[in-house]
C-alpha cells in the first residue's frame, strides 16, 4: 500500500515510521526544511521536503498512484485543503484528516474528507481512563455503527453488586459484551453471571443513550 | 446587500469601506483586533474579532443572512476553508476566496468555488502596462 502522509511533526514522523515497519511504501511530506532534515535521518527517502497543498509537490510525490493520504500538520485548515487537492486532482480513493478543533469533524465529512480523527477527543479519552474518578468512560467510536465503546468498573458501593448482568436495565439497543474478571479472566454475558466488585464491564450503546447507559451503570443520574 | 468579509488586511479593508460608502452593510472580521486600524473612524460598518474558520463567529457576524461572502486573509488554505463553510454549510449565495497559489485556486475553481489568484491578476495587469506601453495601471485609466 502506498500512504502519503502530509505533516512530519511528532504524529506524522511516528506515523511514517510505524507504516515503514509494517511493510508500506511511505512518503512524509513536510513544508519545514529544518524538521525535514531532523525526519529524514531516520525515514531517508520516504520524506520530502515541500508544501502538501501545493499541486506540483503533489504531483513529485506520486499522488496519482497513491492509495491513501493521510493530513496531519497542526492546522485544520491545511489538513482540509490538503485532503481535498489530493482527491480533486489526484484521485486519491481514501483520504484522512487529524482534526484539532472536535467541531471541524462534521464540517470535513461535508466536504469530501473520508475519516477525521480528532486529536483532541483521542487525547481526552485517554486521560478519562486513567481517572479515578470517572466511573464510565468511553473507549472508542466503533467507526460507521453509530455506536461507542464504554468501560465502566464494579466498584464495592455499585448498584450493580450482586445483580445478575443479563437482567440488569439498560437504555434501548445497549448491550454489556463483555466482563473482564480482576483475574483478567473474560466472560461473556451468560444468564446467571453475578457482577462482582473488581470486575470491568464493556458495554456498546449509542451516543445519545450515554447518560442513561452512565446512569444504568453507576447509578449516577445525569445532570 | 449584506457582506461579511474575513480578514482586515489591505484588500478586506479597502473592499469593507468601499462597499460601506455605497450604502452597503458589511461586517469585517479578523482575529487580531489592531488589524481594524487600517479602518477609519468614518467606517460605518461592523468590525468584530473572530476566526472565520469557527462557524459560531460566523454566526455572529451574520453569515446566515449574507448575500456575499469574501475571503481575504493571508492564507491561501483558510480562505479556501471558510469559503467553503460559507458556501456548503451556510450557503450563502455568492462567495469569494482570494488565493495566492495559481494551482491550488484552479483545483477549488473546479470544484464550483469562486477563487481569485491575485498573482496570475497581477501579472496579467503588468504584463498589460508593458506591452501596451500604459503608463497608469489599466483600472485607473
Amino acid at each position: 500500500m502506498y500512504v502519503i502522509v502530509a505533516g512530519g511533526g511528532k504524529v506524522g514522523f511516528g506515523l511514517s515510521q510505524a507504516l515503514l515497519a509494517n511493510g508500506d511504501e511511505v512518503l512524509c511530506i513536510e513544508k519545514d526544511a529544518h524538521r525535514c532534515a531532523v525526519i529524514a535521518e531516520d525515514l531517508g527517502s520516504a520524506s520530502y521536503q515541500g508544501d502538501c497543498c501545493e499541486v506540483s509537490v503533489l504531483e513529485d510525490a506520486g499522488t496519482g498512484r497513491a492509495d491513501v493520504f493521510v493530513a496531519v500538520t497542526g492546522d485544520d485548515a491545511d489538513n482540509l485543503i490538503a485532503c481535498q487537492v489530493a482527491k480533486a486532482r489526484f484521485r486519491v480513493p481514501r483520504t484522512v484528516a487529524r482534526i484539532n478543533d472536535p467541531r471541524n469533524r462534521e464540517i470535513f465529512s461535508i466536504l469530501g474528507v473520508d475519516a477525521t480523527v480528532n486529536s483532541t477527543d483521542v487525547i481526552m479519552s485517554q486521560i478519562a481512563q486513567e481517572m479515578p474518578a470517572q466511573p464510565l468512560t468511553q473507549v472508542l467510536s466503533l467507526r460507521g455503527t453509530g455506536r461507542e465503546l464504554y468501560q465502566v468498573e464494579v466498584t464495592p458501593d455499585s448498584p450493580l453488586l450482586g445483580e445478575e448482568v443479563n437482567q440488569v436495565q439498560l437504555p434501548g439497543d445497549s448491550k454489556i459484551i463483555l466482563i473482564v474478571g480482576p483475574d483478567e479472566t473474560l466472560s461473556t454475558p451468560t444468564n446467571g453471571l453475578q457482577l462482582q466488585a473488581g470486575q470491568v464491564i464493556l458495554a456498546v450503546t449509542r451516543e445519545e443513550q450515554e447518560p442513561a447507559l452512565r446512569e444504568a451503570l453507576t447509578g449516577i443520574a445525569p445532570e | 446587500m449584506r457582506f461579511v468579509i474575513m480578514g482586515c488586511g489591505r484588500v478586506g479593508s479597502g473592499l469593507a469601506r468601499s462597499l460601506t460608502d455605497e450604502g452597503h452593510d458589511v461586517t469585517i472580521m479578523d482575529v487580531r483586533q489592531d488589524a481594524f486600524r487600517r479602518l477609519t473612524a468614518q467606517f460605518r460598518g461592523n468590525a468584530i474579532i473572530g476566526d472565520g474558520l469557527d462557524s459560531m463567529a460566523l454566526q455572529r457576524a451574520g453569515i446566515e443572512s449574507a448575500d456575499v461572502f469574501v475571503s481575504v486573509t493571508q492564507g491561501d488554505n483558510r480562505n479556501l476553508m471558510a469559503a467553503q463553510v460559507a458556501k456548503h454549510i451556510f450557503k450563502v449565495p455568492r462567495v469569494i476566496a482570494r488565493v495566492y497559489d495559481d494551482s491550488r485556486a484552479n483545483v477549488f475553481r473546479e470544484l464550483g468555488l469562486e477563487t481569485l489568484s491575485s498573482p496570475r491578476f497581477v501579472t496579467g495587469l503588468m504584463r498589460e502596462m508593458i506591452f501596451d506601453g500604459s503608463t497608469e495601471a489599466p483600472e485607473d485609466r
